[in-house]
């Protein structure tokens, strides 16, 4: 699977523009990279967990998809998605339906790490033939920046506030691909926007095109929850990414693989304090926090070199 | 059939509505201009521009539209302004015009 | 030639399915139900269907997996009771408001707590303004020829509403009765192919399900949503017409027992209007002008035919098979109420709540009831207007 990054620019355009996502939103960035990754000729249906993608990109009458979509309900995004490929299969033998059809379901870390959690397991380990992606931007961005089981610890969310006792999130996120990779699934990986999106293409169109259930975690930076600046969003993802902060990997066929590995590793510091829900950690007597975080991703990212390792 | 959704108005009666709210067609949203959202706004330097295209998939708002692998003026209809593909453009060939409809 | 069987309420509507053979079926098991999608599975691994059966993890994804396999263009069911319905509850809303075909086999009982698995209606009436059309069966015969008759309903182009098709926990989902079944080939020409006009998976079209709407647009689609249900009336007799001229079973929105010269009746549902009847039978034995209406259809609710079968009662009992805790009456006490004072009639009225979570309903215990009516006739005394059959109490 060669990149080609003009061919893959120039493939028609899946998710159309007048979409209500805020401007420099990472979700749509996110979607419209991994729709690049079906071949132009395919078929998809699009499923969309309950989120700001789906409410910005699906508001009656004006939908944002070329391909066909279904949003069901917040938590559901992964056994929607299981139906509709499931009904494909039936149709398919009866010789009802034409062409060829890929299912990939889109949801925000609410929809997917926590609210939509058993769906999601219950489709992979059924292994539909069908991607989820999830676009994670760390919170409940569409009510209003509320914390996830994927927000980073220690970052100032509105029910993990910062305050005179407390110095945001008390806890780390949890590992969502590892999670998904015990399914014993044939493909999971993790990604984000970085060098000029080879490895989030090389990525989507495996995870479309792989036999199975596939599941894809991209880190979606959101301006409003994470307070930069619009413009700073690759320089954040790259960031994330050479601190080893949001590692790229993917686990094929149960092989564990590290897909990059900074020649040399930044200090978390460099990916924090761009962001303005880290804002306190740089301030005086916080040393330690940032001693904790910095631990907290060394152990993690070691854990995963000694994995790709094996 | 399409569904045509310049009569699915906001004054449209309940009888007009399609079944379940359902729409046929795709990318109807192009109708609808966010354009408008703008604070700051991109201009395409045609003559700095050497046609890398790594603007384009840092688009929120698909607003960079590429033909024969050449990427054309922005859309204004839709662009938000964001700023992300001055941000990454190694040529200096978009310039952000700073509260500029 | 018709099959004349012996088979449980889960086994006849088991064998339903096999004959529709539907697209896709997501289930998860749950008492006294789970025997529903074990039986259709069994069919599935032997070849006697060819559906796609999605073993889910839970109900709720049974719910959602039916959603997106019938916006995909797939008949589509499931099979559930009591906290697995109520564990679908949001889902419930969205199939109804997606105006999606969708058909289950509910199995009802009671809902928790204490956590108990036989049956009441409390499942059923809770859901009853998810927008489904709910119809009732008295006994396995009409479980089984309910299931039949379902797609029909829900799938014309004037209803495109998902459907319950309810019978009754452990009374007549398990106990084994006499049935007539109708040929396969007949079931199959009589419920014939699904022709969605849209549908997800339809030729490389693009077709687009479940947008946000915003205030100008919600209250309209509600009401659309709403026409579906009112065509579902006309649909409905339709459909019992054609399926009577098959099998000669004859299906309305109710059924009048003995209800035309009554004086005294209650209104029922289910599987205890057996016993009631026996209780109508022995109480004209003696000479008691009883009658009583059961009703198969709830949603839609035939108000207007109801209170025109109901005008000349004297004395009536609603008899609800669940608690709303109101403190004034039932979902059905309510509904009935509501379509009499509409009608301009106004017999006197109570309302019992019985058989919850399996309490047994007797002969003896809806004699009472009649007893009870005859004696608000005699003495104008209505006492309590909603009160527990069968309860003990000090």
């Amino acid at each position: 699977m060669a990149y080609n990054f003009k061919e893959t620019m120039n493939r028609e355009e899946r998710l159309a523009p007048g979409h209500r996502m805020c401007a420099g939103c990472g979700g749509t960035i996110a979607v419209r990279n991994v729709l690049r990754g079906l071949h132009p000729e395919d078929h998809a249906v699009i499923t969309c967990a309950t989120g700001c993608l789906e409410v910005s990109s699906f508001t009656y009458p004006y939908t944002a998809w070329k391909d066909s979509f279904i949003h069901n309900a917040f938590e559901n995004a992964g056994a929607t998605c299981g139906g509709v490929e499931a009904a494909y299969e039936a149709l398919k033998r009866r010789g009802k339906v034409k062409g060829n059809y890929k299912f990939i379901a889109f949801g925000g870390d609410g929809g997917t790490y926590d609210i939509g959690f058993q769906s999601l397991s219950g489709a992979m380990e059924r292994g539909h033939d069908m991607v989820y992606v999830c676009y994670d931007n760390g919170a409940y961005m569409n009510t209003g920046i509320q914390r996830s089981s994927a927000t980073p610890m220690y970052a100032d969310t509105t029910t993990t506030p910062v305050g005179s006792r407390s110095a945001g999130k008390p806890q780390y996120r949890k590992d969502i691909v590892d999670i998904i990779a015990a399914h014993n699934i044939p493909y999971a990986a993790q990604t984000t926007f970085v060098q000029n999106f080879r490895d989030m293409h090389i990525k989507s169109e495996k995870a479309i095109y792989k036999k199975g259930a596939a599941f894809l975690n991209v880190m979606a930076p959101c301006p409003r929850g994470w307070r930069y600046d619009t413009p700073q969003i690759i320089e954040i993802c790259r960031l994330a990414v050479e601190t080893c902060y949001w590692p790229l990997f993917e686990v094929e066929d149960g092989v564990w693989t590290l897909n990059y590995e900074p020649k040399k590793k930044l200090p978390i510091e460099d990916f924090l304090r761009p962001q303005g829900r880290f804002k306190h950690l740089f301030r005086k007597g916080n040393e330690e926090l940032l001693v904790k975080f910095q631990q907290e991703v060394d152990r993690r990212w070691e854990d995963l070199k000694y994995r790709c390792a094996r | 059939m399409n569904t045509d959704i310049s009569r699915l108005h906001e004054a449209v009666s309940w009888q007009q509505l399609t079944p379940g709210c359902t729409i046929t067609g795709s990318m109807t949203s192009a109708a609808f201009r966010t354009g408008e959202w703008r604070v700051d706004t991109p201009r395409f330097l045609e003559e700095k521009c050497k046609q890398c295209l790594m603007c384009v998939p840092v688009c929120p708002d698909s607003s960079i539209p590429v033909q024969d692998k050449k990427r054309l003026d922005f859309d204004y209809d839709h662009c938000k302004g964001c700023g992300i593909c001055a941000a990454v453009c190694p040529f200096g060939a978009i310039e952000m015009r700073k509260g500029e409809k | 030639m018709a099959v004349r069987e012996r088979l449980s309420g889960n086994e006849a509507v088991a064998i339903a399915i096999r004959q529709i053979n539907p697209d896709v079926m997501p289930a998860f098991p749950i008492t006294p139900s789970t025997e529903i999608p074990q039986y259709f599975s069994s069919y599935v691994a032997d070849g006697k269907a060819d559906t796609i059966f999605i073993p889910v993890e839970s109900e709720h994804s049974a719910m959602s997996a039916a959603i997106g396999a019938s916006a995909a263009g797939a008949r589509t069911l499931t099979a559930t009771s009591s906290c697995g319905m109520a564990l679908m509850w949001e889902l419930l809303y969205v199939a109804a408001s997606n105006r999606l075909p969708i058909a289950m086999a509910l199995v009802n009982r009671a809902l928790s707590g204490p956590i108990n698995i036989n049956c009441d209606h409390s499942d059923v009436m809770g859901a009853r303004d998810a927008g489904w059309l709910q119809v009732f069966a008295e006994n396995n015969q009409e479980a089984y020829d309910n299931f039949v008759q379902a797609y029909r309903i829900a799938e014309h182009k004037d209803v495109r509403l998902p459907i319950m098709i309810c019978q009754y926990g452990f009374i007549t989902s398990h106990a084994v009765e006499n049935i007539e079944l109708i040929e396969d080939e007949k079931v199959k020409a009589f419920v014939g192919e699904y022709e969605p006009e849209d549908y997800l998976l339809k030729d490389g079209e693009s077709f687009h399900v479940g947008p946000y709407a915003v205030t100008n647009y919600y209250m309209e689609a509600k009401r659309a949503q709403a026409e579906g249900m009112k065509n579902a009336k006309r649909v409905i007799l339709e459909v019992a017409k054609e399926f009577e001229a098959m099998t000669g079973r004859s299906y309305g929105f109710f059924e009048e027992y003995r209800l035309a010269d009554a004086d005294y009746a209650i209104v029922i549902m289910g599987s205890a209007v057996g016993t009631a009847k026996d209780a109508v039978d022995r109480l004209r034995a003696q000479g008691v002008k009883a009658g009583l209406l059961k009703l198969r259809v709830f949603r839609p609710f035939p108000a207007e035919e109801l209170a025109a079968a109901l005008a000349h009662v004297r004395v009536l009992a609603c008899m609800d098979r669940t608690e709303s805790f109101n403190n004034e009456c039932g979902p059905l006490g309510a509904e009935v109420k509501s379509a009499l004072f509409d009608a301009g009639l106004a017999p006197k009225v109570i309302n019992y709540v019985y058989g919850l979570g399996g309490r047994d309903v007797t002969v003896e215990s809806i004699t009472s009831v009649y007893e009870d009516l005859i004696q608000i006739d005699k003495t104008k005394e209505m006492g309590a207007k909603y009160r527990y059959l069968s309860l003990r109490e000090e």
